[in-house]
């Protein structure tokens, strides 16, 4: 058997925006395997969850992820609700819907952006971010956020859409369809892309069911799941939209996925703003006396995939457990599929196809030992143990796959 | 299929591993079994039923330490936990990673935050923290608390 070269991708690297390691065990320009370190965004907010109560978790869960930071509460909610039984009037429905949509517009803008700028073309990069814009605009009208619109409570949304607001969101969707038609037909067509990306990290059916793979990931392998048809919550029900499938399982298809579904989300707001103007005035939310003893299973599709959210609450107000899955988490461990036998070159792209969110997959606090009050690990204790393990990785100890 | 014949068919094939039903509404089940049938209910759930494995919780109670395996069956909308309830001083249930990759990095990770031993498992390293954290001390039990 030959020696095979390890190639370190991470922990810092200019290329992937959050701190990971891929160590590909190459042979030649081949990569015969794939190990992934992490940890490194750890902050323990499932434990830290147990602490906090229902209407704080919101903006706990909310800063799980910077990208997709409204579908964390949203499946909360969901689990939340489920447990308390609250029905929630058609105006709320309405505006998470129109919240979730938008973030989906943006997160995929920010995909097509990444992946051309991971494979070297970075004019797509700049003009995806800069068609990307006016969505983030749009929030901070809606929440006064950019990001972390702090939108969700339990049995409701914190703000309201007034009538004067839809037509400017109107105006921009127009503007975006019209950015989204140039940027599908230069992505799709363009045939250094085509070169590049079909044909490489394919992920099979069978890979995605074995890997139980979510979102866009899943879909561009022909498997049609998604949360928002199979196990509808909000106004889902209330629009007419399509699941998007591509059968190909390859870069490509994602990116087609992905591109394609945001003409689905352009026409999913449009329809919601206007069941907001039929409802005219109306609550946005409802009263919501105690969260009672229970079990909630929330999930919502998140733009990367279906985010899961497990809530045990003994009555009290704050939950026994609180237990998250991202999308990124089932996502990410299909690395092992679409890189092994790709060439190094192309296992980024295989790599950031997945639009993989780290933060999301990692979820740690100082903690206390409950006997003593003493932290068990320190800062100064943390910062040594960097120093070793610099001082390890500069002494070539990286441990064997 | 519908939600109420594809949980007829699970009790029938099942009826002596099942301790407890409970339901929610017609999409959410959660079904207590006994902790050695694991494998055979998963293998059923997955290869003859067609669910989805999504995650699995592990949580820590008075009666021990509990997983629900939480399976989804996309195409009626339904989420089915599997409930088991393994032994306060040595919770230990078989792996199921080695029937599907779906579970291979919940459960070390369980088995890094909870000290649950996964029997079988192919690969029971630690996930998140890379052996940088004490051995024997289980960060989500309740013994440690956050600030």
């Amino acid at each position: 058997m030959s020696k095979k070269t390890l190639i370190p991708i991470g922990p810092y690297h200019p290329l992937q925006e959050e701190p990971e390691l891929f160590k590909l065990y190459c042979d030649g320009e081949i990569v015969k395997d794939i190990k992934w370190e992490t940890g490194y965004n750890h902050r323990g907010i499932e434990k830290l969850s147990e602490s906090k109560t229902y209407e704080q978790i919101f903006f706990l869960v909310e800063r799980i992820c910077g990208i997709c930071s409204n579908s964390h509460p949203f499946a909360f909610a969901n689990a939340v609700e489920e447990i308390a039984d609250i029905e929630l009037t058609n105006r709320t429905k309405y505006i998470r819907t129109i919240v979730g949509e938008l973030e989906r517009i943006h997160s995929h803008l920010l995909w097509v952006g990444l992946a051309g700028h991971f494979l070297g073309y970075n004019t797509v990069f700049m003009w995806a971010w800069k068609y990307r814009e006016p969505t983030l605009d749009l929030f901070e009208m809606i929440s006064g956020n950019r990001n972390s619109y702090a939108m969700f409570k339990v049995g409701g949304v914190r703000r309201d859409i007034e009538e004067a607001k839809i037509p400017v969101i109107q105006k921009v969707l127009d503007d975006m369809k019209k950015k989204v038609d140039l940027l599908a037909g230069a992505v799709m067509d363009d045939p250094v892309i085509h070169a590049r990306t079909k044909g490489v990290g394919i992920l099979t059916k069978q890979d995605v069911i074995d890997y139980g793979a979510v979102g866009p990931t899943a879909r561009a392998s022909g498997l049609a799941i998604d949360v928002r048809k199979d196990d509808p919550y909000a106004a889902y029900p209330l629009v007419n939209w399509k699941v998007i499938t591509a059968e190909a399982g390859d870069v490509f298809a994602k990116a087609e996925v992905r591109l394609l579904e945001m003409y689905e989300s352009i026409s999913i707001i449009k329809q919601c703003l206007d069941g907001l103007k039929k409802e005219k005035e109306g609550d946005i939310e409802v009263k919501v006396k105690e969260i009672p003893e229970g079990i909630g299973n929330g999930r919502a599709e998140a733009p990367r995939g279906e985010v899961f959210h497990f809530v045990q609450s003994d009555g009290s107000n704050s939950p026994v457990r609180h237990k998250i899955r991202a999308p990124s988490y089932v996502n990410i461990a299909t690395f092992k599929k679409s890189c092994t036998g790709q060439t190094i070159a192309d296992a980024t792209i295989s790599l950031a196809a997945v639009d993989p969110c780290y933060c999301c997959t990692e979820r740690m606090a100082v903690a206390y030992d409950v006997n003593s009050g003493q932290k068990i690990m320190n800062a100064r204790e943390l910062i040594d143990l960097s120093i070793l393990r610099t001082a390890e990785l500069k002494n070539n100890k990286i441990r064997p796959a | 299929m519908d939600t109420k014949l594809i949980i007829e068919n699970f009790n029938k094939s099942f009826k002596s591993e099942i301790l407890e039903i409970a339901s929610k509404n017609e999409r959410r089940m959660i079904i207590t079994i006994r902790s050695e049938s694991i494998i055979r209910v998963a293998h059923y759930l997955y290869k003859t039923a067609g669910f989805r494995f999504i995650i699995a919780s592990a949580l820590q109670t008075k009666r021990g330490f509990e997983i629900h395996y939480h399976f989804s069956k996309d195409d009626v909308g339904l989420i089915l936990n599997i409930h088991v309830v393994l032994d306060k001083n040595n919770p230990q249930i078989e792996s199921l990673s080695n029937m599907f990759n779906a579970s291979n990095w919940i459960e070390r990770e369980m088995h890094e935050l909870f000290g649950i031993n996964f029997l079988n498992h192919p690969n029971l390293e630690k996930l998140l923290s890379e052996g940088n954290w004490a051995e024997g001390v289980y960060p989500f039990r309740k013994e440690i608390k956050t600030p």
